[in-house]
């Protein structure tokens, strides 16, 4: 810091190529390391006299100027501004039209920094014309060239929809598919998060995704050896299943939901969120789908996810999942309550330790399933321990079904569920009060004093 | 005074005699007339009726048809309604092979992928073995100076074992170890050496290869390096016409144009830089071993002009 900028300021100015390149080498690692050094960098103005001889310069200048220019935009979206300001985007595009890899892999990941902070940054980076470029970086056999550009597609294109219509439109999704069959786990982790991130914006992008023909190679994608390419594989699912029932009801066509729960059964952690996260969408769609889930098995790992998992916004989101699924007809509730969840999701709701997100997604879930919870079994334990606004759905439940089954009638009362209710306390008038008038009107007299 | 009484009392017995009778003669003059007028409006009112009695029959009788078809028709569109949601919308065994298809479906992507994982693993293991095996022939190259010779048995041959260990198989097996330098393998090379395309390491080196500044000039009349980098590191600089794709707007207008005149040429005949060279091709030419007078000519097969050295100018 103590004046290191304004020495190497004239070295960008010598003779010599190869001490230009030191200085822009040296500048670059200064700029990477630390915000106010690369925040001194930008002010001393030494950012145009970098561009200024860049077109000239061989290829390592080249890729000292694009680590400098990398370094300094990826601190905050100011500098990243600073950066586009003094032309950068320009010289990255000559850049990316060298002929030389190393330079197209500097000149595309700077570009990938500073298109990452916001959405006027990545269209100034569009503007200026880099996605024809970086969609041909693609296509290069560079390992390291494909991914660095992958990754700066999906920085470009996660901001808005017209943004990932314009790298669409340049072609990129078909590269991009036939990059998922490629054996490196980096690449394919970029390349999944591309996907996914053009898929998200809508029903049309996600459409053209699909007809990219990569379904079932994507589920192959679900049993790589690394967890991020699990989850970025469980992510694009999500971000396709989640438009219309027809994509959903495609996914379920071609296996995804098995491979999805295999998935989710095998890895631990926040690894397993976006898989939660497809199931809960197929499911909410309809009934059918919700069916289709839970015949490849779903409810078990969902039911072990609540269990297991410690961090909150996960356990949210796998009741959340139960909810949909369950919420469609008796048939689904049955399914879900057999399976015991409803104690535990019971419990979350109950427990103090859990968050305001997570209380309130296992109640709506809960009452979602109880509303069409014909299995009396299963609600009996409830019964005992249920709070007050839970207490009236599972009454009203009992309500609509004792008065037609007398072998149930027989069993509640046996189970010491009539004494149960007897012992609540309700205002009169109220809708509990008359659930328990109906269920006091299905016994004789003496059996309810 | 009694007959007037007498008299009063008859008039009086009289009076109330005929008023009576009148009473009764009006009542029953009334009773007619109301008689009669009920006669005249139920006469009248049957004519009324039977008038309109075919009318509201047949209304009737109509209302009567319409109810019972309107109760056909909706027992007909119950039944219809229930088998076609039943068969089509609803549809109970569609769905249940829907999901037996879906979870058969599932079976099978589970077990694909099952082998799928472990074709991986096993690949891995390949890997992993190979590179064992790798470097354990290095290590046996290496240290190829523990073979046993014919006096001294090595220490992976010891007297007591009834057969040499594998390691001195090994050895006996490696070429010695030269000692010239060998290149480094950089660890990258072995997560890529299975991607055909990709043969060197990631392109990214931070480090930039710097010439050292006391390296010797190399002799000879070589050019100065710097020189020869820019040279070929010389950015291509093609043309507009060069540079413009094959698809831009100005090709394909050109394109266009192009294809309007090989369709309607303005001059018929081209335009021939060398017209007499043409004319000269359509002459016709007869070669030379056919042309004689009466058939073959014996010059250029049979003898070549011959050479007269005396007629020669140059010499003199």
């Amino acid at each position: 810091n103590s004046g290191v900028v304004c020495l190497l300021r004239p070295l960008l100015l010598d003779v010599v190529p190869s001490i230009r390149q030191t200085a822009a080498l040296a500048l670059g690692r200064l700029a990477d390391y630390d915000v106010e050094l690369a925040e001194t960098i930008v002010k001393a103005g030494i950012l145009p006299q970098l561009m200024c001889s860049l077109p000239e310069e061989n290829r390592y200048y080249k890729k000292a100027a694009a680590f400098v220019l990398r370094g300094i935009a990826k601190h905050s979206p100011q500098l990243a501004q600073a950066v586009v300001q003094c032309g950068a985007l320009e010289m990255l595009v000559i850049c990316l039209e060298d002929f030389d890899p190393g330079v197209k892999e500097g000149a595309s990941w700077a570009v990938g920094y500073i298109a990452r902070h916001n959405a006027e940054l990545s269209q100034a980076v569009v503007d200026a014309g880099t996605v024809p470029l970086l969609v041909l970086c693609i296509q290069e056999p560079e390992i390291a060239l494909k991914r660095i550009a992958a990754s700066t597609l999906s920085d470009i294109s996660k901001h808005s929809p017209e943004l990932a219509q314009t790298v669409v439109d340049a072609g990129a999704i078909a590269h991009l598919a036939q990059m998922i069959l490629n054996p490196d786990a980096k690449l394919k982790r970029q390349v999944l998060s591309a996907l996914s991130q053009i898929a998200k914006h809508s029903v049309d992008l996600a459409e053209l995704v699909v007809e990219a023909e990569i379904f079932p190679v994507v589920l192959t994608c679900l049993k790589d050896s690394d967890e991020y390419v699990k989850k970025n594989g469980a992510t694009l699912i999500r971000e396709i299943a989640k438009h219309t029932p027809e994509l959903s009801q495609f996914i379920v066509n071609s296996g995804g939901v098995a491979a999805v729960i295999d998935c989710i059964g095998s890895c631990k952690g926040t690894v397993r969120l976006p898989g939660i996260m497809t199931l809960g969408y197929v499911a909410a769609h309809s009934e059918n789908l919700s069916m289709a889930v839970i015949v490849s098995k779903g409810i078990s790992p969902l039911c072990n996810c609540l269990i297991e998992e410690h961090e909150d916004h996960i356990k949210a989101a796998a009741a959340w999942a139960l909810g949909q699924i369950g919420r469609h007809t008796a048939e689904h509730a049955r399914h879900v309550a057999i399976a015991n969840v409803l104690p535990t999701l019971l419990d979350i709701f109950v427990d103090t330790r859990s968050s305001e997100d997570l209380k309130m997604k296992a109640s709506r879930s809960l009452k979602n399933i109880l509303q069409k919870c014909t299995y009396l079994p299963a609600l009996e334990p409830l019964l005992h321990e249920a709070p007050h606004n839970i207490m009236k759905h599972i009454i009203g439940q009992f309500s609509k079904v004792l008065p037609h089954d007398s072998k149930a009638r027989r069993l509640f009362v046996t189970s010491g569920g009539l004494k149960k209710v007897q012992e609540i306390k309700a205002e009169p008038g109220s809708l509990l009060q008359e659930y328990i008038n109906t269920i006091n009107n299905c016994y004789p007299e003496e059996i309810v004093r | 005074r009694a007959i007037d009484e007498d008299r009063k009392t008859k008039y009086i017995a009289a009076l109330k005699i005929q008023r009576w009778f009148r009473a009764c003669r009006v009542r029953a003059y009334l009773r007619h007339l109301s008689k009669t007028a009920t006669l005249i409006q139920k006469w009248w009112r049957g004519y009324l009726r039977r008038k309109n009695f075919r009318e509201v029959v047949e209304r009737a009788y109509f209302i009567r048809k319409l109810k019972f078809y309107n109760e056909m028709a909706v027992r007909i569109q119950k039944i219809w309604r229930g088998y076609y949601v039943r068969k089509y919308i609803h549809n109970f065994y569609a769905l249940k092979k829907y999901l037996e298809a879906v979870s058969v479906n599932n079976e099978l992507v589970r077990s694909e992928l099952q082998e799928y994982a472990e074709m991986k693993e096993n690949e891995e293991k390949m890997k992993d073995l190979e590179k064992k095996e790798k470097e354990k022939k290095y290590q046996a190259r290496k240290m190829h100076y523990l073979l046993s010779t014919e006096q001294i048995p090595g220490i992976y041959n010891s007297p007591f074992r009834k057969s040499p260990d594998p390691m001195e198989l090994l050895l006996r097996k490696s070429k010695p170890l030269t000692h010239r330098k060998q290149k480094i393998q950089s660890s990258f090379a072995d997560e890529l050496y299975d991607w055909p395309t990709c043969k060197k390491p990631p392109a990214f080196v931070t480090a930039l290869p710097l010439l050292p500044a006391d390296r010797q000039k190399p002799q000879g009349p070589f050019r100065d390096p710097a020189e020869v980098l820019r040279q070929r590191y010389k950015p291509l600089e093609p043309t507009l016409r060069v540079r413009e794709s094959m698809n831009s707007p100005p090709a394909r207008a050109r394109e266009a144009t192009g294809r309007e005149e090989w369709r309607s040429p303005i001059h018929d005949n081209e335009f021939l830089p060398f017209s007499s060279y043409h004319k000269k091709a359509e002459k016709y030419e007869p070669s030379l071993c056919k042309s004689g007078k009466y058939g073959r000519e014996a010059y250029g097969t049979k003898h070549f002009r011959e050479v007269y050295p005396k007629k020669w100018i140059a010499d003199k």
